[in-house]
């Protein structure tokens, strides 16, 4: 790969970080935690045959949702893309809703409408996720300009992968962000891959994605998106500047998504090659959620044992949860054009 | 009653409009400018300022997306491009987001109400990619609804109809228009969404038409009028929903249609009409529905193939006698000379 990042200079930054207090540490675990069972246990459900929704499982990539989730108010607003479970939960979103969402029960957060791919929890400031690449980019700058016209304190966020930085349409968005000082957050999860094209087919060598923000005047950052306090850091400076008009900030988190573009396999199990075992070895060595059991364990602000009963009640729970949605209800067929 | 241009009408209902609803704001393309949209504009941005009527770059797909994400949290934008065809580069935001929303997310993400205003030229060589017109492919998706007003009238009603309206709104407005004048109420109202209105009650046959079409059969029907053939012209006015009510009574009274559009037949408006008669209203046909739009080509530009190009109203007054069995020993110089001043 002939581009700058690999992702292994990244992690050398962490090394000077600022860690969070012992309390948003152990409640960021936790939401990592929940994030990860959640999309685990789907993935495993999801052969069953019975969630009839193409899924873009997010596994390996919880430490971006978690850590910028973590750095908003709950009157600011989350936009996001097609894979998008881990913002959903990360935000607060139902678990519940979203396992009915999969299985097209009533009880679904768009109420088995949306499907996998089109989520809402505007409640707990999580607009909507959509499936069409910079689609959501756009409407978070509408968002934040709605703010910034009625003077609000609240800022917009949207998440999109790496292969949002292929779509005109995202540059429309992000200049506009950026002639007017929005208050809105970029957060791509830079994983590597879109669908299954590496970053050599779609940027030209030594291309630099903070660098394209930059020549628009967007603040960039890049960050180690597989360390949850690396990618919180930087959320809380980006969404402070965002909010006292410093105008928009573009995150570049660097991860990796373990799980297939669509659907729950493994890409080695599918045996396709376009990425190969080594890589995903040494992403799997990164693993977001026990990078943040071990840093918690090393700094005393928990225990082995602490760590892994959270572990494993969120397990239960969560594995509960999915069944009982599987058992609710479907739509009634009369409400065909509820909404229409 | 006092007369207002098309244009004038449009502006008034934005700014009594904006007066209630301090949600309102308007953005696109020149709107700010002199000239504001054919003045549309322009008494608003006088009034609001450049807070609530503001310039943006060429970006219509983000535009919508971002009136889209304003409507999300509250706001009522109006966006508006100089031209339909530009819009093409909006389908995404406006299909794939605006007109799914409300069904899409379960009702539980709201609603998005923009108003997107798009304008279609004619004539004066505005060629194959400043002439579109849009209404059969944006009315084909549920979700959206497409007006196409005529009258100055209709201009206001339905601007501040669709400033109401809990969903994503396309008006479209035909260049053609902007200096017609009519009569318009001082005080703010409302033309209902999905009426169709008879502009001209007839006996011998109908023409359903929209937007400047309406114009032509009304010349049309004037003219024929001498040979005491009595045309009736519904100005369609809303695409989608579609006044299928109107069509149907209008046809029973007539037996005779033709349906007239300022786009193509094929997919089109007037296929839509031509197929609602033929399930709907077949007992009550008494010759074949006849279609009358742009001919299966692009938009020239060369004067002399303009001239040939666009239908008129001697075109539906010629189908019309076919029709009826008639010929008119006087059918005068009753098409419209193009008086537009260039260059846009």
């Amino acid at each position: 790969m002939s581009q700058s990042h690999s992702g292994t200079e990244i992690v050398s930054r962490s090394n000077s970080l600022v860690l969070p207090s012992a309390e948003k540490s152990i409640e960021m675990h936790r939401s990592l935690l929940r994030v990860r069972m959640t999309e685990e246990t789907l993935a495993t459900r999801y052969t069953e045959q019975e969630m009839r929704t193409p899924t873009h499982f997010g596994t390996g990539q919880e430490a971006v949702a978690v850590g910028v989730c973590s750095a908003l108010d709950a009157g600011d607003m989350v936009y996001t893309h097609h894979r998008s479970h881990n913002h959903f939960i990360a935000r607060g979103g139902s678990v519940y809703e979203l396992a009915a969402e999969l299985y097209g029960r009533i009880d679904g957060c768009s109420l088995g409408r949306g499907g996998s791919v089109h989520l809402t929890d505007r409640d707990k400031g999580f607009m909507v996720s959509s499936a069409i690449l910079a689609e959501t980019v756009a409407t978070a700058v509408g968002t934040a300009l709605a703010y910034a016209m009625d003077g609000e304190a609240k800022v917009a966020v949207c998440f999109f992968g790496e292969g949002t930085l292929d779509e005109g349409a995202f540059y429309e968005a992000i200049n506009f962000a950026s002639i007017r000082k929005l208050p809105v957050v970029f957060a791509c999860e830079n994983n590597l891959y879109a669908t299954e094209s590496p970053l050599s087919v779609r940027q030209a060598p030594g291309s630099d994605l903070c660098d394209r923000l930059r020549a628009f005047k967007v603040t960039s950052e890049r960050v180690d998106g597989n360390d949850v306090a690396a990618v919180y850091d930087a959320a809380v400076r980006a969404v402070q500047q965002a909010r006292s008009g410093g105008g928009p900030v573009f995150l570049e988190c660097m991860t990796y998504r373990w799980r297939e573009h669509v659907g729950p396999m493994f890409d080695h199990d599918a045996k396709r090659s376009y990425r190969d075992k080594a890589e995903f070895d040494a992403w799997v060595a990164r693993d977001p959620v026990r990078r943040s059991a071990t840093r918690l364990i090393e700094q005393g602000v928990a225990t082995a044992a602490e760590v892994e009963v959270w572990a494993a009640e969120t397990k239960a729970e969560i594995e509960a949860t999915v069944e009982r949605a599987r058992q609710a209800p479907w739509p009634a067929v009369d409400t065909l054009f509820e909404n229409a | 009653m006092r007369t207002l241009s098309y244009a004038e009408a449009i502006s008034e209902a934005t700014v009594q409009a904006m007066e209630c609803d301090p949600s309102i704001f308007v953005a696109g393309i020149a709107v700010d400018y002199p000239s504001g949209i054919f003045g549309t504009t322009t008494e608003a941005y006088k009034r609001f300022g450049k807070a609530r009527v503001f310039d943006t770059p060429a970006m219509e797909n983000a535009l919508t997306g971002i009136a889209i994400g304003a409507a999300a949290v509250g706001k009522r934008p109006v966006i508006v491009h100089p031209r339909n065809d530009f819009m093409f580069l909006a389908f995404d935001q406006l299909i794939n987001l605006a007109a799914k929303w409300k069904y899409m997310y379960g009702g539980r993400a709201g609603t998005v109400p923009i108003v997107v205003r798009a304008v279609v030229g004619r004539g004066w060589g505005q060629g194959a990619t400043h002439s579109q017109s849009l209404q059969a492919p944006l009315a084909h998706f549920p979700g959206l609804t497409v007006l196409m007003p005529t009258s100055p009238h209709d201009a206001k009603g339905l601007m501040m109809a669709a400033l109401q309206h809990d969903g994503p709104v396309v008006i479209l407005e035909h260049r053609s228009l902007f200096g017609l004048k009519g009569e318009v109420p001082e005080e703010p109202y409302v033309v209902p969404i999905g009426s169709a209105e008879v502009v001209r009650p007839g006996t011998d046959l109908t023409v359903v038409a929209t937007s400047f079409m309406t114009v032509e059969a009304l010349r049309a029907a004037d003219e024929l009028a001498k040979d005491d053939i009595s045309l009736e012209v519904i100005d369609l006015r809303s695409i989608r929903p579609l006044d299928e009510e109107t069509i149907l009574a209008s046809l029973k009274k007539t037996g005779r249609l033709i349906v007239t559009d300022t786009s193509w037949e094929m997919c089109g408006v007037v296929s839509e009409i031509a197929a609602l008669a033929a399930e709907k209203g077949f007992h009550d046909l008494k010759a074949p529905v006849r279609r009358i739009a742009l001919p299966n080509c692009p938009a020239p530009v060369s004067q002399a193939l303009e001239d040939v190009f666009y239908p008129k109203a001697s075109t539906i007054a010629k189908a019309a006698l076919v029709m009826l069995g008639r010929t008119s020993s006087s059918l005068g110089e009753i098409d419209l000379v193009d008086d537009f001043k260039g260059p846009y």
